[in-house]
């Protein structure tokens, strides 16, 4: 079994459990991957698979160097989009072309899921930050600002590192321990309760947690 | 603008319901679990609203208890639901009743719908019951005859 695949957020929704509880879950579309590229020991230094997310919609156009690998690696196969690598013991055990489905995971299972988050633009300090801001009433003249980032006499300059505004988002974002609810295979989905980073049609990673 | 997987997960959790909108009075039979032990509870109103869309749908179910104003809201398709049937059919002309909230006793009534004419209730057919005292009517059958105000 390989210890992650790739995904794409599908959106939230929520499911009831027999005793009326309501888990609210992310549906994610996982899979089905089809391994590209074998690395191991001897070559690479490690061993692992490089396994490509196999989409409804296929990439019309493939740069060359893309081209080029998916000649020397995985002859007649289709280019995909998005390659990732997930290290595994033996490397033999998936064959290039091969596919790695929803189903390596199972209910209650712990993963860890990395995406990128939305993006959210230049953003002051308080989105950013979470700094408190000002009163916005009864004549404060304080309101969305960082206050004092370096006073005149000492330090008499902005340390390095200092909070401010921004970019935010559109980063990498891991979530760990993320509980595994429900695995469709027919479907190739899973269920993860709560969120994932990103928006909806976003590419995940999702790994085992160990 | 729904996704085919996430409507096939929540189609295996979406459940029959018969068909009621707000104004209408509803019994909600809700299973509470006591230890081991499940009991079904009912709680009758009318209901005020209907909010979201498919598996997390929700409606609010108001009733004066006591002379307390109690609302309760279910999520439409929670198993804990055992059953819900339609009391009485209310006409009403907008989706939320939260005006409900502010009318106590003659004021809070709500027209019954006159079903033979499919929603298009006709004045004078129509009839009137006060759902602000459903302690009262919990056991009033569809057709309480009492000339209308309007």
């Amino acid at each position: 079994m390989a210890n992650g695949i790739l995904g794409i957020k599908v959106g939230m929704t929520q499911i009831f459990q027999d005793n009326g509880a309501v888990v609210p879950v992310t549906v994610i579309k996982a899979g089905p991957c089809v391994v590209t590229q074998h690395k191991t020991q001897a070559k690479d230094g490690y061993n692992a698979i490089q396994v490509g997310l196999v989409e409804s919609k296929p990439p019309k156009k493939v740069t060359k160097p893309v081209r080029g690998h998916f000649e020397k690696t995985a002859k007649g196969m289709p280019p995909t989009r998005l390659l990732k690598e997930f290290k595994v013991e033996e490397v033999d055990k998936y064959p290039i072309g091969s596919l790695v489905l929803a189903n390596i995971f199972t209910p209650n299972e712990r993963v860890t899921i990395t995406g990128k988050s939305k993006g959210r633009g230049f953003a002051g300090f308080i989105k950013r930050h979470g700094f408190g801001g000002g009163r916005a009433t009864h004549g404060s003249m304080f309101h969305r600002a960082p206050g004092s980032i370096g006073a005149s006499a000492f330090p008499s300059r902005v340390f390095k590192g200092s909070r401010m505004a921004g970019h935010m988002g559109n980063t990498n974002c891991t979530v760990k321990n993320l509980q595994i609810v429900k695995v469709d295979e027919e479907l190739g989905v899973i269920l993860v309760k709560g969120a994932v980073p990103g928006a909806n049609g976003n590419y995940l990673v999702i790994r085992k947690a160990f | 603008m729904i996704k085919p997987e996430l409507q096939a997960i929540e189609q295996a959790y979406l459940r029959n319901h018969p068909v009621f909108g707000p104004g209408d009075t509803v019994r909600v039979h809700v299973k509470i679990k006591e230890g081991e032990k499940e009991r079904i509870q009912v709680f009758e109103g009318v209901v005020i609203a209907r909010k979201h869309g498919g598996v997390r749908e929700t409606f609010t179910v108001r009733k004066v208890s006591f002379g307390i104003g109690v609302e309760r809201i279910f999520p439409l398709h929670s198993p804990s639901i055992d059953k819900i049937e339609v009391v009485r059919r209310g006409r009403v002309r907008r989706a939320k009743l939260y005006y409900l909230r502010k009318l106590r006793g003659k004021a809070a009534r709500i027209r019954e719908l006159d079903t033979r004419t499919k929603g298009m209730a006709s004045e004078k057919a129509a009839v009137e019951q006060p759902p602000a005292e459903p302690v009262a009517d919990s056991t009033t059958p569809q057709t309480t005859s009492s000339p209308t105000e309007g």
